[in-house]
């Protein structure tokens, strides 16, 4: 049903003018025109992080981010969406790291070029400091930057916009691998239900799952649900 | 005293022994340093291109700190940030004289800043060393309970204490404030011709060559002049000179290595803190037994 004319704005799609309904986010607004997403686009409900973008509004000099899919348009935004962000990624084997400064050193040297101008903060959609877990990283203090960027959807906005050319969340990704595997304390409940899940305490009870058809399956979801509350 | 205190990245990680005996140290004397809540690398090196204004973002970013910092109330010492790295004061340090030379580079870096409070050039950046000075080398004298009489010290200053002229902090050619330092401490300085000459600095990173060359020429000529050992104020030296002892052994077999100790570690020492304090495991040459034979350990 086409929406009355009041409630549309115009946003120019890669520098073309289109008219959509007010209420659209950016990817329903490029939709709307008539545009197909292949790539750059994911759950829709703002987790996945797949849709990052890029975006200026009317009378306004800053180039914004956000995720497409969460972001409304705005009367007279220009926008974008980007497919794809390249970016560099080392290869490691986290067995034969050690969580200290010299791994750092080692797998991402860039971000000893960080010249703390916050643009990566203001960059992030998910309100992460992100320069204060590089400036962690820079210190050696692993612990601190995989608390910091515990919610990183890994979009990439920040390494998009980031003079010093740092990929920001690779370097995250890898202080919360360190911080899981070497800092963080043990819990033996998960160890102990390891060696059960091996010595195949729940292999029955799994099988009989499988077996089941979906009104019983269905059933013993919602019942478990009820009964964890 | 409470002053608001700039670690640096050093500090928190390879140079953590420095830090731990600095701020202990500055307690027996009753100057409490308060850690910035928040802040960053300083950026290690000083722009000296006219247009490179970029590479003085973090140095002001720190000095706003500062001021965020004032308003909490912590400390007494307000307009003033005090540094430990050698480094870490002469880049923050240098940012700030730039900004009062050309204000309208203040102009640019406070519109960049955005959320931040506009910096008003209103901080002074200070080394502990300067703090010392102020408040006095007699007060140190009274706090010391380990004599280092029979100790000869090569103070080093490198070249980010003194130089260039308008920030150093002493004579760039016959500065003494080590020298009183250590003096206070009931140690015996020595009269040495490296006390100044340059460590290589950053190049200890890809030529390995010459800063061992450096520092072959450096540590054996205050062997030369009869030191025991050596103190500094920078991490960066201190690497440079300690632990880059083992290309300098390589190359020359019959070197004898010196020990290099911070400061900080022999005010820990003298005032007869905790091992712990001291931190000489951290070290590359161990300098135990040689304080040990002094009969000061
Ligand atoms: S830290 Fe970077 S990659 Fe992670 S959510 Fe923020 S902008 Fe996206
Ligand atoms: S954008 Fe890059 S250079 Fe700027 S603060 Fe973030 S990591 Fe550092």
């Amino acid at each position: 049903m086409m929406k009355s004319k009041e409630n549309m704005v115009t946003v120019y799609i890669m520098g073309d003018a289109y008219n959509v309904p007010e209420s659209s986010t950016i990817i329903t607004a490029m939709e709307y025109s008539g545009f197909q997403l292949t790539t750059g686009v994911g759950c829709r409900e703002g987790f996945c992080g797949a849709c990052a973008t890029i975006y200026r509004e009317k009378g306004d000099y800053k180039l914004k981010g956000g995720l497409a899919c969460q972001t409304v348009v705005t009367d007279g935004m220009t926008l974008a969406q980007i497919p794809f962000m390249p970016a560099e990624k080392p290869i490691y084997d986290l067995k034969e790291l050690k969580p200290d400064i010299n791994t750092i050193k080692e797998l991402f040297p860039t971000i000893f070029r960080c010249v703390s101008c916050n643009t990566c903060t203001k960059a992030c959609p998910q309100d992460i400091d992100v320069m204060d877990y590089i400036q962690a990283l820079k210190k050696g203090n692993i612990a601190e930057a995989a608390d910091i960027s515990f919610d990183c959807i890994r979009c990439g906005l920040c390494a998009l916009r980031c003079p010093a050319e740092i990929v920001q969340y690779n370097a995250a990704t890898l202080a919360r691998r360190l911080y899981g595997s070497y800092l963080a304390k043990k819990s033996p409940e998960v160890d102990e239900s390891i060696e059960d899940i091996k010595a195949g305490k729940y292999d029955k009870e799994l099988e009989e799952l499988t077996k089941m058809d979906r009104k019983t399956l269905s059933e013993k979801y919602y019942a478990r649900e009820t009964k964890l509350r | 005293m409470k002053i608001p205190y700039y670690p640096g990245c050093t500090l928190k990680s390879t140079a953590k022994h420095f830090e731990n005996s600095a701020i202990e140290s500055a307690k027996a004397l009753g100057i409490e340093f308060v850690e910035l809540p928040k802040w960053n690398c300083c950026g290690v090196v000083t722009p000296l291109a006219e247009d490179d204004i970029m590479h003085h973002v973090a140095p002001v970013r720190n000095l706003i700190r500062v001021l965020e910092m004032n308003k909490s109330g912590a400390v007494n010492d307000e307009k003033r940030l005090l540094t430990l790295c050698s480094m870490c004061f002469n880049t923050l340090k240098r940012s700030t004289l730039r900004i009062k030379e050309k204000v309208d580079d203040l102009d640019v870096l406070n519109d960049f800043m955005y959320k931040e409070e506009d910096y008003d050039g209103s901080v002074e950046v200070v080394h502990f060393l300067e703090i010392l000075r102020e408040n006095g080398f007699d007060e140190i004298k009274k706090q010391v309970k380990k004599s280092l009489e029979n100790l000869k010290i090569a103070p080093y200053y490198g070249c980010m204490l003194l130089r260039p002229k308008d920030i150093g902090i002493d004579d760039a050619e016959r500065p003494t404030i080590f020298n009183d330092l250590l003096t206070s401490l009931s140690a015996e300085p020595i009269e040495w011709r490296a006390k100044n000459k340059c460590c290589g600095s950053f190049l200890t990173l890809d030529n390995k060559e010459i800063v061992s060359r450096l520092g072959y020429d450096i540590l054996t000529n205050a062997q030369k002049s009869g030191a025991d050992l050596i103190v500094t104020s920078c991490p960066l030296c201190a690497f440079n000179l300690d632990n880059r002892q083992k290309i300098i052994k390589q190359k020359h077999p019959e070197f004898e290595e010196i020990p290099v100790l911070y400061f900080t570690q022999l005010m820990a020492i003298a005032f007869d803190l905790d091992k712990e304090v001291m931190g000489l495991d951290g070290n590359y040459i161990n300098p135990v037994p040689l304080l040990e034979s002094k009969g000061i350990l």
